[in-house]
């Protein structure tokens, strides 16, 4: 089985570290994942307003260009994962969508969301498997206290994205500790960082980050992962002085586990 | 536009529930950014409910919101606020037709770590 792997804008430049780790990752996982050849922005943010069509048209190109490969799409960037997932199920529950899109897009047959959107941490989850990854760690994180981080996307809302529960997540945490390392649960773990507010009003994303990480030592983490470029800048570039703490891509401790980094 | 058909445009365009609303406030003590908003999530969804649209309109509150569907996820009757401020945003923008950044305002805060991810999402959140 080949996975088709859609890496978003920021994996080829911002965060380079999400996609590159991912991919010597799965090397060693022994599972085969080729980026999409024409693959185009998800557009960042999901379409909430019900009359908003041409904005999810990009996403759209994306799942049809993965079902006519007949592969299962791969995510790493939470974003990507929460837009796509959700054009998708517009495609496949919402009639006034579907038939406008191909209306537009005039595919060879029309998209009906038949692509199955797969994050990556739900492919080693239930693909790969944590007993079976914790079997290939060479280098066990023993010792370290990792908070996951999970923002807001990954998770809401639940109806859609299935992810895992919305308030109590335990697919990070179950990472971490196949990894080698100590999961630290913390309050905030699945509180928004600001996101985009950052491009206008930096201070109200320090406000977020802040108690964020407030919550976050209190509990005793060292360091957090996340899965999302978003959360990483706004963690790392505006926490208040004297709040930062160390923020990496969860693949990159997955890489560090696996020898591979 | 008058009043009682922007009432219906914001609830066409949202695609939410305003009257199943039970007045809870979980919306809002749940918000992020409840601090930031001069109307708070549950103010919008009360004052959908009777009319007061015109100054949901005119105030700012819907630039503070982040679309972390926190008050969606938690809203023990599926109102959907988020949804009802984002219909909101997106008619402003619509009706103005001024967008709330430019590529000129934007080269100022800009530093060497902002993901392009960031500066798509504003874009699309910011303007029509």
């Amino acid at each position: 089985m080949i996975y088709s792997y859609y890496p978003g804008c920021t994996l080829k430049t911002q965060a380079k570290e999400l996609d590159i780790y991912a991919r010597r990752s799965l090397d060693v996982l022994g599972i085969k994942m080729e980026e999409l050849a024409d693959w185009q922005c998800c557009g960042g943010v999901y379409p909430i307003a019900k009359d908003e069509i041409a904005t999810k048209l990009s996403s759209v190109r994306t799942l049809n260009q993965a079902r006519e490969l007949g592969r299962p799409l791969i995510t790493l960037c939470s974003a990507c994962h929460h837009v796509l997932t959700r054009v998708n199920n517009d495609m496949r529950t919402d009639k006034n969508t579907r038939d406008k899109v191909n209306t537009y897009s005039k595919f060879d047959t029309p998209y009906e969301g038949e692509t199955d959107v797969i994050h990556f941490l739900q492919l080693l989850r239930d693909v790969v498997g944590f007993d079976n990854l914790k079997a290939k760690v060479v280098n066990p994180l023993k010792g370290r206290k990792v908070g996951a981080y999970y923002g807001c996307l990954l998770l809401r809302p639940s109806a859609e994205l299935a992810f895992d529960d919305p308030e109590n997540p335990t697919i990070i945490e179950d990472f971490i500790k196949a990894i080698g390392a100590t999961p630290v649960i913390y309050s905030h773990r699945n509180e928004c960082c600001g996101g985009y507010i950052a491009v206008t009003d930096k201070g109200q994303a320090s406000r977020n980050v802040d108690k964020i990480i407030d919550s976050a030592k209190n509990k005793g983490c060292d360091e957090l992962v996340t899965a999302c470029p978003l959360c990483m800048y706004n963690v790392a570039a505006n926490a208040g002085e004297g709040k930062e703490i160390t923020i990496k891509y969860f693949t990159e401790l997955l890489a560090e586990a696996l020898g591979v980094k | 536009m008058h009043k009682n058909n922007l009432k219906e445009e914001i609830i066409r365009i949202s695609g939410a529930s305003p009257n199943k609303c039970m007045k809870c406030g979980k919306c809002s003590a749940t918000c992020p950014s409840f601090n930031e908003m001069e109307i708070a999530p549950h103010m919008f969804v009360d004052m959908v409910i009777k009319g007061r649209v015109e100054q949901l309109v005119m105030s700012d509150a819907t630039n503070h919101c982040l679309s972390c569907f926190a008050c969606v996820e938690r809203c023990p009757r599926g109102v959907e606020p988020a949804h009802i401020i984002e219909a909101i945003r997106v008619i402003k923008l619509r009706q103005s037709g001024a967008p709330q950044i430019t590529p000129a305002q934007i080269a100022s805060v800009i530093d060497t770590e902002i993901p392009q991810q960031a500066l798509v999402s504003a874009f699309r959140k910011f303007r029509k």
